[in-house]
């Protein structure tokens, strides 16, 4: 079946060969910033999963009525609105994860992966591709990020998703959970995924 | 919150110990994509220290001015994201009709300035500090100064590299990565200079 083929090429897009963090490099200051704890990367990963399908959804609704000259306005502008309702979402439901994503919630809005799915496959594809699209990056996102938050919470506090899981004569890696051990992670993953599936050229 | 610290604090702990790349991570994309040489890495930073430090003002008047009198805090993301296009726009309409000889030479960054989250999050991050008007503006100038001078060691370093043996897998955003976690460790030596609540 055309369609369920289609599907399937759009999600192993998303999530594997165009992956948005790092294939194409995009998205990468929340992917540093939040990775710190595994709960925080949850639910960053599933605000932007839900930002980047609706957001992808709009402007695929959209896209025959959207003069060319300000589409990239009322992008942000409808990226915008979502995350809005994300943060007063979180705000009234965990605001304890609230408080620690600070700003980084909101700059879901400067985040080039969504940004990149609407100009680049919104604007010009139906509705449920678009949606399946946004779905899929977010998944990419979302592969990328928990893994480094899975190092560097089990490494730098010996826990998992707040439930200590390392032995009690484990001693904590504190530098895995500051600013430096999140390049360092992300730079090792990527190494490991290019030595074992290289790009065929160069972006 | 942290109302009692001076804006020239504020200004060097955003340039060294809160080094708003390596330790808040914001405007990593253009980072990573134009710090390839220190040339255009300085070009970049200039404009962007300029955006950042006028749209601090901007947002700050725009937040306790307009947002907050008027109950509308809540849309702070999309007016401040709108005050910063609209003024990146003037600044690019500005720069073509009195210095072309300028234009030529950051007319192309500007477009990437708007999508750097960099001056998104100083705007953010001042409002949930709570700073005054002044602590906003010198906030901005040291969070462009600090980002400047992220870009343009990793611009020099990234040069200096080029003939370097980096194994296959590392070339490109990998080795990027681990040298700027490289940097962040060592600005993170500067901790002592500067006390933050």
């Amino acid at each position: 079946m055309p369609k369920a083929l289609k599907a399937g090429e759009i999600f192993s897009k998303g999530i594997w060969d165009e992956n948005p963090v790092f294939r194409q490099i995009l998205g990468i200051c929340s992917a540093l910033a939040v990775t710190n704890l595994m709960l925080n990367t949850f639910v960053m990963s599933v605000s932007l999963i839900f930002v980047t399908a609706m957001s992808n959804v709009t402007v695929s609704l959209l896209r025959h009525y959207t003069p060319a000259r300000i589409r990239m306005m009322i992008q942000v502008l409808v990226i915008a609105s979502y995350v809005i309702i994300v943060d007063i979402v979180l705000k009234a439901y965990l605001p304890e994860v609230s408080k620690q994503l600070g700003p980084y919630v909101g700059l879901i809005i400067t985040n080039c992966i969504i940004m990149g799915r609407c100009e680049g496959f919104a604007r010009s594809n139906p509705v449920w591709p678009s949606f399946l699209d946004g779905v899929a990056n977010g998944l990419g996102y979302a592969l990328v990020l928990l893994v480094v938050a899975f190092f560097r919470e089990l490494l730098g506090f010996g826990a998992l998703f707040g439930v200590r899981v390392m032995p009690e004569g484990f001693t904590q890696w504190t530098i895995m959970v500051m600013a430096p051990a999140a390049f360092f992670v992300l730079g090792i993953f990527i190494w490991i995924v290019y030595s074992f599936a290289p790009k065929e050229e160069k972006a | 919150m942290e109302t009692g610290l001076s804006a020239s604090t504020i200004l060097f702990a955003a340039i060294f110990t809160n080094n708003i790349l390596l330790t808040n991570f914001l405007g990593m994309c253009s980072f990573l994509a134009i710090s390839r040489e220190v040339k255009s890495a300085l070009g970049l930073g200039m404009a962007v220290t300029f955006v950042m430090t006028c749209t601090a003002g901007l947002n700050y008047l725009v937040y306790y001015k307009l947002l907050l009198p008027f109950d509308l805090a809540h849309f702070r993301f999309i007016i401040f994201i709108i005050v910063i296009a609209a003024f990146v726009q003037l600044v690019e309409m500005v720069v073509e009709r009195y210095s072309p000889l300028l234009y030529v030479v950051l007319g192309v960054f500007l477009p990437l300035i708007t999508v750097n989250c960099a001056i998104l999050g100083v705007a953010l991050f001042m409002i949930i500090r709570d700073y005054t008007f002044v602590q906003c503006v010198a906030y901005g100038f040291g969070g462009g100064l600090g980002w400047t001078l992220a870009i343009v060691a990793l611009g020099g370093i990234r040069e200096k590299i080029r003939k370097a043996p980096i194994p296959k897998g590392l070339e490109g955003p990998g080795i990027t990565l681990i040298v700027t976690g490289l940097m962040a460790l060592s600005f993170m030596g500067f901790s002592g200079m500067i006390q933050m609540q």
